[in-house]
C-alpha cells in the first residue's frame, strides 16, 4: 500500500514537474535531476528541461494521432480502405519539420556543450585517482595538503548514506574555479558528480580535465558515485565532497587538511560542530 | 516444431537428421534459427530476471558478489544481441521470408547458410562455458560488460572466461559475416523476373541494408576483439596498454564503430515486418514506399558515423563531441519519416486489429518514445548527466526490448500460421501481448527516472534513496514473465491443436509473395519463377 500511495504522490508531483528543488544526493523516490549547485549544471538542467518539453510534444503528437487514427479508420467506421500511397506535400513536411525542430535544438546544445567543455581561468587544481575501489584526492597547489585515500564506509558507520558516505572527504572552497584533473591507477573509473553536472572518466595512461564552481551559498556536501564499470567494486566507490567557505578552506589548508575543532563542518547541508 | 505438417509435400524431402542437422533449405534453417532464438531469449531472459529480482531491494540479497551481478548484466546483453535478436529476426525471418519475398527458390549459398546456423550453437555453448570458469579474483564467469571494456577484459579479467567468450563471439560474428553475404547475394541475384529493387517488398530492403551493416560492422569486431586476445597474452601485445603504448579509449572507438551499427542490425529488420504487418491491416499499400527504402539506406549509412556518442564522457576533444551531436541527431530525420509513414499507411485504412497488428501498434508508440529519448541522449550536454545511468538503460530497452523484440512477435504472430501451417489461439495470444505490453513499460519506465536522479548503471546495491523506483520496476518483471509464459503456452497449444491454417489467411491485406503460397510453404517453392505484373506499383 505505501508503494501505491508512494506511486500516486509521485504521479500528482510528475504533472507540476522541472523546477521543484531537490537535495544534494538522489531523494526519495526521485524521478528528476538533482539539484544544480554550479553553473554547468544549472544550464545543463535548463537544456534537458527545454528538450523535454519538445520529445514530450512529439510524443504527445504521436500518441494523439494515433489514438486518432485507430479510431477514425477502423474497420468498423471505415470498411472500404483508401488507396492513396503518395502524397509530396506531406512527405516533405515531415522531413522538414523535424528539421526545423532539431536545428531549434542544437544551438543551445552547442552552447552548454563548448560552456560545459571550454575550461575557464582557473583559480585552484586537485587531481583525482581512481583505484580499484576507492578515490584518492589530492591538492597540487597546497602541497602541505598530502594526498588521502576516500574509502566507502560500511553500511553500520554509513547508516543512510550506505554507498554515498565515505570516511575522508573531498575538500573544496565555494565560489572558486575549480580545474579537476582525473585519471586511472589501473581500471576505468568515472568521476560523477550529479549536483555538479561533471562526470569524466578516469582513463589510465591519459589525464582528462573538467571544472566546476559550485555557486554561493550552496555549502554543503554532495555525493557522486563511480560511472564507468570498474569491476566487483564498482557500485561500492561514492563520491563525497564537502563544499566549504573560503575561509574555513583556508584555516583547513593551513591545518595541513584537517578541519580544528573551532571548524565546522556541514553534514548534507546542515551545520554541524566538530568535536 | 520438427518434422511436423510437411507430410503433404513429399517433393524430395530428407529424413529427420538430414533435414535438420545438414539442413540446406532454408525454410528448415530459419525455424532453426527460431527455435535457436527461443531457447536463447529464455536464457538471457533468466539472467535478466535475477538481476532485477536482486535489484528489488537495497542489499545484496542473491549475488554472491559484485562480481557475479556483473557476469549475469554482462551475459543478459551478449546473449540477448548476439543470440536471440539478430538470429531470430536476420537468420529465422530473414531466411524464412527474404527468398520467398523475392520470389527465389531458395537462398544463393545454402551450405553457407547451415555453416552460419551451425556456427551459433557452438558461440552460445562458448559463452555458457565461461559462466562456470575463472574470470576474475572475485570469480567465475566474465563481468566486464557487453562492452568489454579494457583494461577490465584484459587485466581485469586474467582467466579463460573471457577467451571462452572472444572464441564464442567470434564464431558468431562469422556466422553473421556469412549470412550477411548470402543475404546480399541473394537480394541482388536472384530475385525473380519483373521484381526490381523498386518493387522488392520492404522487409527485403530491411535485411539488405542490414546485411550491408553486418558486412561492414562485424570485422571491426572481430578485429578489435582477436586484439584483446592477443593483449590478454602474456608478453603479448600491448594495443590497449598504455604502459606499453598502447590506449584503452582505442578500443572503445573500435568497438562502438561495430556497436552503433549494431542497434541499427538490431531494429531494421524489425521496421521491414512492421511496414508489411500495418500495411496488411490498414488493408492499404505502404504509404511513400520509396521514402521507407531509402530511410533504411540513410539510416545504415548514418549509423555508420555517429558511433562516439556512446563515448562523450571518455574525455575527447569538444569539436569532435560537436560532430557527434549533429551527426546523431541527423538520425532522428529518417526515423521520424518512417514513423510518419506508418501512420499514414494506417490514415484512411480499414483497420483490423489483430495480434500483429497490436504488436506494430505498439512497436510504433514505444519506439517513438525510446526514440525520443535517444535524442535527449544525442545532446552532449546533457548526456554529461545522463550517461552511465539508468536513463540510457532505459532508453536503449526501449528501442531494443521493446522495439526489436516487438517487432519480433509482430513478425511472429504475423508469419506463425505461414510458417507452422496452424493458427494460434487468439486469446492466449491476446494474454501474451497485453501482460508483455504492460510488463516492460512497468519496467523500464521507471528506470527513466532513477537514471535523471542519478543511479549508475552496473551496481548490483544501491543508495536507498533509489528504492521506490526500483521495486515498481522490479514488480514489472513478474508481469513480464507471465507474459512470456503465455507465449510458450500458446506455442504448444497450437502445436498440440493443430487448427490448419489457409494459404492466406489475413485476406486482402496481405499482398507479397509468400501468401500465394500453401500454409505451410511447399518443401521447395517457386519451381516456375512467379513473374511480377510491370504494372504492380506499389
Amino acid at each position: 500500500m505505501r508503494l501505491v500511495h508512494n506511486i500516486t504522490a509521485s504521479l500528482a508531483l510528475l504533472l507540476i514537474m522541472p523546477g521543484i528543488a531537490f537535495a544534494n544526493k538522489p531523494t526519495d523516490g526521485g524521478y528528476w535531476l538533482q539539484d544544480a549547485a554550479t553553473p554547468v549544471m544549472e544550464e545543463l538542467t535548463k537544456l534537458h528541461n527545454f528538450v523535454f518539453w519538445i520529445i514530450l510534444g512529439i510524443t504527445l503528437f504521436v500518441m494523439v494521432m494515433m489514438g486518432w487514427i485507430m479510431f477514425r479508420f477502423s474497420a468498423k467506421r471505415n470498411p472500404t480502405a483508401s488507396k492513396t500511397t503518395h502524397h509530396v506535400g506531406l512527405e516533405v513536411a515531415w522531413t522538414i519539420v523535424p528539421i526545423i525542430i532539431l536545428l531549434v535544438m542544437v544551438v543551445p546544445s552547442m552552447r552548454l556543450l563548448y560552456f560545459q567543455d571550454a575550461l575557464p581561468e582557473t583559480e585552484m587544481t586537485i587531481k583525482v585517482t581512481g583505484n580499484t575501489w576507492n578515490w584518492e584526492y589530492a591538492y597540487p597547489d597546497h602541497p602541505n595538503v598530502e594526498s588521502f585515500i576516500s574509502n566507502p564506509l560500511e553500511k553500520e558507520d554509513a547508516g543512510d548514506l550506505y554507498l554515498l558516505k565515505t570516511d575522508a572527504s573531498l575538500v573544496v572552497p565555494v565560489d572558486t574555479k575549480i580545474k579537476v584533473l582525473i585519471t586511472s591507477s589501473n581500471n576505468l573509473h568515472s568521476f560523477a558528480v550529479p549536483a555538479f553536472g561533471i562526470k569524466m572518466d578516469a582513463v589510465p595512461g591519459r589525464i582528462n580535465e573538467t571544472w566546476f564552481e559550485v555557486n554561493p551559498g550552496k555549502e554543503g556536501t554532495y555525493f557522486g558515485q563511480c560511472s564507468e564499470l570498474c569491476g566487483v567494486n564498482h557500485y561500492k566507490m561514492p563520491i563525497e565532497i564537502e563544499v566549504v567557505s573560503k575561509e574555513d578552506f583556508q584555516s583547513w589548508v593551513a591545518n595541513d587538511g584537517a578541519f580544528t575543532t573551532a571548524v565546522v563542518s556541514y553534514d548534507n547541508g546542515s551545520i554541524v560542530l566538530q568535536d | 516444431m520438427a518434422g511436423i505438417g510437411y507430410d503433404d509435400h513429399d517433393d524430395g524431402k530428407p529424413g529427420f537428421f538430414a533435414r535438420w542437422f545438414y539442413s540446406t533449405n532454408h525454410k528448415d534453417i530459419g525455424t532453426l534459427y527460431l527455435i535457436f532464438g527461443i531457447i536463447s531469449g529464455i536464457i538471457g531472459g533468466y539472467l535478466s530476471f535475477m538481476m532485477r529480482m536482486e535489484l528489488s531491494e537495497p542489499g545484496i540479497q542473491i549475488f554472491e558478489n559484485g562480481h557475479a551481478y556483473n557476469v549475469f548484466a554482462s551475459m543478459h546483453g551478449l546473449i540477448m544481441i548476439f543470440f536471440m535478436v539478430m538470429p531470430a529476426v536476420i537468420g529465422g525471418f530473414g531466411n524464412w521470408f527474404v527468398p520467398i519475398m523475392i520470389g527465389a527458390p531458395d537462398m544463393a549459398f545454402p551450405r553457407m547458410n547451415n555453416l552460419s546456423f551451425w556456427l551459433l550453437p557452438v558461440a552460445l555453448i562458448c559463452l555458457l562455458i565461461s559462466f562456470f570458469v575463472p574470470g576474475s579474483a572475485s570469480g567465475n564467469g566474465f563481468g566486464g560488460g557487453w562492452v568489454m571494456y579494457p583494461p577490465l577484459s584484459t587485466s581485469g579479467a586474467p582467466g579463460p572466461a573471457f577467451d571462452f567468450i572472444i572464441i564464442g563471439l567470434l564464431a558468431a560474428g562469422f556466422s553473421s559475416i556469412f549470412g550477411a553475404i548470402n543475404f546480399i547475394t541473394t537480394i541482388l541475384n536472384m530475385r525473380a523476373p519483373g521484381m526490381t529493387m523498386h518493387k522488392m517488398p520492404l522487409f527485403a530492403w530491411s535485411v539488405l541494408v542490414t546485411a550491408f551493416l553486418l558486412l561492414l560492422a562485424l570485422p571491426v569486431l572481430a578485429a578489435s576483439l582477436f586484439m584483446l586476445f592477443t593483449d590478454r597474452i602474456d608478453g603479448g601485445t600491448g594495443f590497449f596498454d598504455p604502459a606499453m603504448g598502447g590506449d584503452p579509449e582505442m578500443f572503445q572507438h573500435l568497438f562502438w564503430f561495430f556497436g552503433h551499427p549494431e542497434v541499427y542490425i538490431m531494429i531494421l529488420p524489425a521496421f521491414g515486418m512492421v511496414s508489411h504487418v500495418v500495411s496488411t491491416f490498414s488493408k492499404k499499400p505502404i504509404f511513400g514506399y520509396l521514402g521507407m527504402a531509402y530511410a533504411m539506406v540513410a539510416i545504415g549509412v548514418v549509423g555508420f558515423v555517429v558511433w562516439a556518442h556512446h563515448m562523450y564522457t571518455v574525455g575527447m576533444d569538444v569539436d569532435l563531441k560537436a560532430y557527434f551531436l549533429a551527426a546523431t541527431l541527423v538520425i532522428a530525420v529518417p526515423t521520424g519519416v518512417k514513423i510518419f509513414s506508418w501512420l499514414a499507411t494506417m490514415w484512411g485504412g480499414s483497420i483490423s486489429f489483430s495480434i500483429p497488428m497490436q504488436w506494430a501498434l505498439a512497436f510504433i508508440f514505444l519506439f517513438v518514445l525510446g526514440g525520443v529519448t535517444g535524442v535527449m541522449l544525442a545532446n552532449a550536454g546533457v548526456d554529461v548527466a545522463l550517461h552511465d545511468t539508468y536513463y540510457v538503460v532505459a532508453h536503449f530497452h526501449y528501442v531494443l526490448s521493446m522495439g526489436a523484440v516487438f517487432g519480433i512477435f509482430c513478425g511472429f504472430y504475423y508469419w506463425f500460421g505461414k510458417m507452422s501451417g496452424y493458427l494460434y489461439n487468439k486469446w492466449l495470444a491476446a494474454a501474451h501481448f497485453w501482460l508483455f505490453f504492460i510488463g516492460v513499460n512497468v519496467i523500464f519506465f521507471p528506470q527513466h527516472f532513477l537514471g535523471l536522479n542519478g543511479m549508475p548503471r552496473r551496481y548490483v546495491d544501491y543508495p536507498q534513496e533509489f528504492e521506490l523506483w526500483n521495486q515498481v520496476s522490479s514488480f514489472g518483471a513478474y508481469i513480464t514473465l507471465a507474459g512470456v509464459g503465455f507465449f510458450l503456452l500458446m506455442l504448444v497449444e497450437a502445436f498440440i491443436r493443430k487448427r490448419p491454417a489457409g494459404a492466406n489467411y489475413w485476406g486482402d491485406g496481405a499482398t507479397t509473395l509468400e501468401w500465394t503460397l500453401s500454409s505451410p510453404p511447399p518443401y521447395h517453392q517457386f519451381n516456375t519463377l512467379p513473374r511480377i505484373e510491370q504494372n504492380d506499383e506499389h
